[in-house]
C-alpha cells in the first residue's frame, strides 16, 4: 500500500445492471479517471434494460434492442466487465470480494445486486415448466415453451404478472392469470381501475382466477397445472410466477452488513460499512424497498455524485409513478391511490362506456396522487404537479379534464406545446431530464435522431412514454432535424419516409432511379423494402405519368391474386357493398368446378374467396368471372379492398338510411386505389352497427339525423376503435370526406401504416381540420383523389385474362 | 466441365429485369428459378428457400440477390447463400448465355431429360 498515493482507487461493483451501471454512469461523467473500475455481473450479458424484457416477451423489441450499455461501451471508458461470473463472498477486512477461486481487491465496493423473484412455498416449484419471469434466461425458456406448448398459468396479477401474461398471449398461447386479491395490480390501482383493466384484459382472450391462492404445481415429471386452495384446477404447459420481488441480500448478510428486509443504507446510499455503497432493488432506504426505476435512478444519481466525491449528495425519495406496458391499454399511476382520510378529497371521472377513469387525490389544495385509466396523456403533467406541490385550487374545477382543459378552458387539446414548456421542465421521469439538457445536448453534440438523444441524455430511453415529447423538441430545434424523428426507411438510405415523400414532391422527381440517384441511395436497385414503398409514393405524386413497376411490388399484387402456404393462390371477385345475384354466384359455383377449386369460403369482408387456385389457371379463371362482370377484389393489395355493409332501411326495421346503396356508392368511388397499406370500409344503417364500421379504417354510421364518419378503427391484433371525425347530412357529404381522408392517408401515412396508427400518430384533431375545417383543403383533397382513380378504375383480371403479362403465369420451360 | 449436359430453355427476354422466371421439372425434380438482374446477368437457383421452401422466383430482385417473398430472406444468386444475419444455401445451378439464348445445365436427374419449352 506504500505506493498508494501513485494508483488509483479500485472501484469493484457487484452487479452488472441498470442501477449499479447508471452509477458507474453518474460517476464517470463527474470525474472519468478517478478510479479504476471493475464489473462483476451474474448474467453472461451487458447491461440490459430490464424494464422491456416483456416486450422481448411480447415479440415487440429484441434482446440486441433493449442492450443498453453494449460491450464497446465499458471498453471505451476503461471499465473492466466480468459477465457470467456471481460473486461469492465479501471479506471486508481484507477488501476483496471472491470470484471462484479469485479475490478481486477493492477500495471503494458498489453494491447493485438486485431482487430475487418471490416464490410462494408451494409443492411443485422445481417442477421442469414452472419459471420466474425476472432476466433474459426466463425470457428465452417462456418463448421457447411458448413455440411448444399451448396453455400458460401466470401467478400474480400485477405489473409483472400481467405483462408476461400479455406477452405470452401475444406469442400465441392461451392465458390464465392466478391472483390472490379480488382486483387486479392494486398496489398501484384502485379498485375502480382494476376492474376496469380485468375487462379488457379479458376481452383480449387472457383468463382470470382472482382471490385465487395457489396451493400446488401439479405434475409429476414437469408442470400440468395448478392448483387453487378453493379447489380449482387449471391446467397448463408452462407456469410463470410474478408474484414479486424481494432484496437479493445474501452476499451483504453473510459479509456481516447491517440488513432489515434490505441491505439498508443511509441517505448518502452508503451501507453499514462506509467502504461499501448500494443502490437499486437490493437497499432498503428508511424503511422502504424499491421495485421501480424512477426513485433507482436517483439513488444512482446520489451514489454516484457520492463516489465522485460529492459530500453533500442526499437521496431524497421522488414520487413514484407506474405505467403498464401493454399494447393498447393505457394504465398510468402516481403517488396516493385513494384518499388517506377525511382531510384527502378524491375527484374522479368514470366513462364505463368508453372505458375512461381518471382520479385526482388532492391533500390541502395539492396534488397528491392519480390514477387514470383508458386516457392517460394527463399523467406525466400530474406527477409534476406532485413535484412541485403546486397549488391547484385556482383550476380544480378543471383539473380532473387535464392539462389542455385547466390550461385555456374551452380550448381544443393542443399538441404538445415545446415553446411553452420551460426549460426546468422534466420530460423524461424516469431518467430525470429535463427540457433544458435535452436542448443543451442536441445543440452540442448537433444531434439530429432520437437514438442520437437518447444516447447521450437518456431522455425516453427507459420506459419510452415520454418519446413523443422527446421527439417533439427534437422536432422544435430545427427544421431540418425535425424531421428526422422519421425513421431510416431501410438500409439502401439515411432518409425517412417522410423525408423522401417531401423530396419527390419538392424536387420533382419521377422514377425510381431518379429517386435514388437525388437522394444517394446507398445500393443500385434498392432493395425489397424500399423499391414497394417508393413505387407507391410515385404513384401517389404523379398519378398520370408514372408507370407502375411491377418488379417491385410484391409477388401478390404483381400477379393480383393471393400466394398461399403452398403456392397455390386464392381468387376473390369484388362484391359492391357486398351485394351479389344469382347470375354473379352462377358464374362463381361454374368457376369453381369447372377448375376443380378445393374450397370456395366467404370472407370477414362479405365476399366469396376461391382458393387453391394453380397459378397457370389463374387467366382463364378471371377471363371467366369476367364473362359475368366480374372484377378484381384486390384482396392481395395494399389497397382499398372492401366496403362491408347491413342491409339498411331498405329492409331492415330499425334501419335509419340506405346503408347498402350508400356502401356500394362508396366502392365505386374508391376501388382500385392503391394506398399506403390495406384499407377497409363499413357503412352500417343504424347506432346498433352490424357493420362493425367502428373498428375499419373507415366506417359510416347512420343516424336518423345523418352520417357520423369514424376514421382509424382496425379489427387485428392491435383493436383500436375508430374516431370520430363529423357528423354530416347527406350522402354526397360523406363521399367528398370519405375521398378526402383516402387522398390524406394516401399522401401522408407511410408505406405499410395502416390508418390506425396513422390517426394515432397525427391524432385526430388534425385529420379533422385538413378534412373537415378547411373546406377549401377537403375539396382539393377529394379533387386529387378523384384524379387518381381515373387512371386506376379499369380491371386488372380482365386485361390478364386477355392475355396481358403472360408471362407472370406460366413457367418459362418445362423439363421433361 | 466436361459431361454437363446443357439445356436451353429460352431467350434473355423472357424475363423481365429485376425479374425471374420458373423452369419445371418432372415431378420429383424440384423446380428451378432463372433469374435476370437490372444489368442482364443471368443467375439460376433451386426455386426453393432454404429457410420454409418459399418460391425464390416470385421474389423482388436486388442487385446480385433476391427476397424471398414469405418472410424476407435474402439470397445471394450467385452463391446461393443467405445474407447474414440468416444462414442457409439453396443449391446453384449452371447458367449461360450465348446469342441471347438461356442455356442451364440442371442437376442429373433432369439432364438426361428432353426438355420441351411452354
Amino acid at each position: 500500500m506504500n505506493d498508494a498515493c501513485n494508483r488509483k482507487e479500485r472501484l469493484v461493483v457487484v452487479g452488472n445492471g441498470m442501477a449499479a451501471i447508471r452509477t458507474v454512469e453518474e460517476l464517470l461523467s463527474r470525474t472519468p479517471d478517478r478510479y479504476d473500475v471493475t464489473v462483476i455481473g451474474a448474467e453472461p450479458h451487458p447491461n440490459y434494460n430490464r424494464i422491456m424484457l416483456s416486450s422481448v416477451l411480447a415479440g415487440e423489441k429484441t434482446v440486441d434492442e433493449i442492450v443498453i450499455n453494449p460491450r464497446g461501451w465499458y471498453d471505451e471508458h476503461g471499465v473492466t466487465l466480468i459477465t457470467g461470473n456471481a460473486v461469492t463472498a465479501i471479506d471486508r477486512a481484507a477488501k476483496t470480494v471472491s470470484l471462484g477461486d479469485r479475490a478481486v481487491l477493492y477500495d471503494k465496493l458498489l453494491l447493485g445486486t438486485g431482487s430475487k423473484p418471490l416464490a410462494p412455498p408451494i409443492p411443485g416449484l422445481g417442477l421442469p415448466g414452472v419459471h420466474a419471469f425476472r432476466d433474459i434466461a426466463d425470457v428465452d425458456a417462456m418463448i421457447a415453451a411458448s413455440e411448444l406448448h399451448r396453455r400458460a398459468v401466470v401467478i400474480g396479477g400485477g405489473l409483472l404478472g400481467l405483462e408476461a401474461a400479455w406477452g405470452l398471449k401475444r406469442r400465441g398461447m392461451s392465458v390464465a392469470v392466478v391472483h390472490l386479491m379480488s382486483t387486479l395490480m392494486e398496489r398501484q390501482l384502485d379498485a375502480t381501475a382494476g376492474e376496469l383493466l380485468q375487462r379488457d384484459l379479458d376481452a383480449r382472450g387472457i383468463a382470470f382466477f382472482t382471490d385465487g391462492q395457489t396451493e400446488e404445481i401439479l405434475g409429476s415429471d414437469k408442470a400440468e397445472g395448478v392448483l387453487l386452495a378453493d379447489g380449482r384446477q387449471i391446467e397448463a404447459d408452462l407456469v410463470v410466477l410474478a408474484i414479486g420481488i424481494r432484496p437479493n441480500i445474501d452476499l451483504a448478510r453473510a459479509a456481516g452488513l447491517d440488513v432489515n428486509r434490505g441491505l439498508l443504507v443511509g441517505d448518502d446510499m452508503r451501507t453499514s460499512d462506509t467502504s461499501i455503497y448500494a443502490v437499486g432493488e437490493c437497499i432498503e432506504h428508511n424503511g422502504q424497498v424499491f421495485g421501480l426505476v424512477a426513485p433507482i435512478w436517483e439513488q444512482a444519481k446520489v451514489c454516484g455524485a457520492r463516489l465522485a466525491g460529492d459530500d453533500e449528495a442526499v437521496y431524497v425519495p421522488p414520487p413514484i409513478f407506474t405505467i403498464l406496458k401493454i399494447t393498447g391499454v393505457d394504465v398510468f399511476s402516481a403517488g396516493a391511490l385513494a384518499a388517506a382520510d377525511e382531510a384527502d378529497e378524491e375527484i374522479t371521472l368514470h366513462d364505463a362506456r368508453r372505458g375512461v377513469y381518471k382520479k385526482v387525490i388532492l391533500r390541502d389544495d395539492r396534488v397528491v396522487g392519480s390514477v387514470l385509466y383508458g386516457h392517460v396523456v394527463d399523467g406525466p403533467w400530474y406527477v409534476q404537479l406532485m413535484r412541485e406541490k403546486a397549488d391547484v385550487s385556482a383550476f380544480r374545477d378543471q383539473l380532473v379534464f387535464g392539462r389542455a382543459f385547466a390550461e385555456r378552458a374551452g380550448a381544443p387539446a393542443p399538441k404538445i406545446d415545446i415553446a411553452a414548456m420551460p426549460d426546468s421542465e422534466q420530460v423524461c421521469d424516469c431518467n430525470g431530464v429535463s427540457k433544458g439538457r435535452i436542448c443543451e445536448a442536441i445543440t452540442a453534440k448537433e444531434l439530429t435522431t432520437l437514438d442520437a438523444v437518447r444516447a447521450h441524455t437518456k431522455a425516453s430511453a427507459s420506459c419510452g412514454s415520454c418519446t413523443a415529447k422527446v421527439e417533439a423538441i427534437l422536432a422544435h430545434m430545427g427544421g431540418a432535424v425535425a424531421h428526422r424523428a422519421d425513421p431510416a426507411m431501410c438500409k439502401c438510405t439515411d432518409h425517412g419516409h417522410d423525408a423522401v415523400r417531401r423530396a419527390i414532391l419538392e424536387q420533382e422527381l419521377k422514377t425510381m432511379a431518379a429517386v435514388r440517384q437525388a437522394l444517394g441511395w446507398k445500393t443500385a436497385d434498392g432493395c425489397q423494402k424500399c423499391r414497394p414503398a417508393l413505387n407507391y409514393y410515385l404513384i401517389c405524386a404523379w398519378p398520370e405519368t408514372y408507370r407502375d413497376d411491377a418488379q417491385s411490388r410484391f409477388v401478390n399484387e404483381r400477379v393480383h391474386a393471393n400466394i398461399q402456404k403452398d403456392g397455390t393462390f386464392s381468387v376473390v371477385p369484388r362484391m359492391w357493398g357486398g351485394l351479389t345475384n344469382s347470375r354473379e354466384l352462377r358464374a362463381i359455383a361454374d368457376v369453381a368446378e369447372k377448375y376443380a377449386i378445393p374450397t370456395v369460403k366467404v370472407t370477414g369482408g362479405q365476399r366469396i374467396d376461391l382458393l387453391g387456385v394453380k397459378k397457370e389457371q389463374l387467366p382463364a379463371v378471371w377471363g371467366d368471372l369476367s364473362k359475368a362482370g366480374l372484377v378484381s377484389g384486390h384482396a392481395y393489395g395494399k389497397a382499398l379492398r372492401t366496403v362491408k355493409t347491413c342491409v339498411g332501411s331498405e329492409w331492415c326495421r330499425f334501419g335509419t338510411q340506405d346503408s347498402t346503396g350508400l356502401g356500394v356508392k362508396i366502392e365505386k368511388m374508391c376501388w382500385g386505389s392503391w394506398t399506403p397499406h390495406k384499407v377497409k370500409l363499413a357503412v352500417s344503417g343504424c347506432p346498433r352497427n352490424c357493420a362493425e364500421a367502428t373498428i375499419k379504417d373507415i366506417g359510416v354510421v347512420c343516424v336518423e339525423a345523418g352520417y357520423d364518419v369514424v376514421v382509424g378503427g382496425n379489427g387485428g391484433v392491435e383493436v383500436r376503435v375508430t374516431d370520430h371525425l363529423v357528423r354530416l347530412a347527406t350522402e354526397e357529404d360523406v363521399l367528398e370526406h370519405v375521398g378526402a381522408f383516402m387522398q390524406l392517408y394516401r399522401e401522408e401515412a407511410r408505406y405499410l401504416e395502416r390508418t390506425a396508427p396513422w390517426v394515432a400518430r397525427m391524432g385526430i384533431d388534425y385529420v379533422r381540420e385538413q378534412v373537415v375545417t378547411d373546406a377549401d383543403n377537403r375539396r382539393a383533397l377529394h379533387e386529387r383523389f378523384l384524379t387518381s382513380q381515373r387512371m386506376v378504375q379499369n380491371d386488372p383480371w380482365a386485361k390478364r385474362a386477355a392475355g396481358a403479362e403472360a408471362h407472370e403465369y406460366n413457367a418459362m420451360a418445362e423439363v421433361v | 466441365m466436361s459431361g454437363r449436359r446443357w439445356i436451353e430453355v429460352g431467350r434473355l427476354d423472357d424475363i423481365p429485369r429485376r425479374g425471374s422466371r420458373r423452369v419445371k421439372g418432372p415431378e420429383a425434380d424440384l423446380p428451378i428459378a432463372v433469374f435476370r438482374t437490372a444489368d442482364d446477368r443471368i443467375f439460376a437457383l433451386v426455386d426453393r428457400c432454404p429457410h420454409k421452401a418459399g418460391p425464390l422466383s416470385e421474389g423482388i430482385v436486388q442487385g446480385c440477390a433476391v427476397a424471398c417473398p414469405l418472410h424476407g430472406w435474402v439470397i445471394h444468386l450467385d452463391s446461393g447463400e443467405a445474407e447474414a444475419p440468416d444462414e442457409g444455401r439453396v443449391p446453384v445451378v449452371a447458367v449461360k448465355v450465348e446469342d441471347g439464348r438461356i442455356w442451364l445445365a440442371p442437376p442429373q436427374s433432369c439432364a438426361s431429360r428432353k426438355r420441351k419449352v411452354a
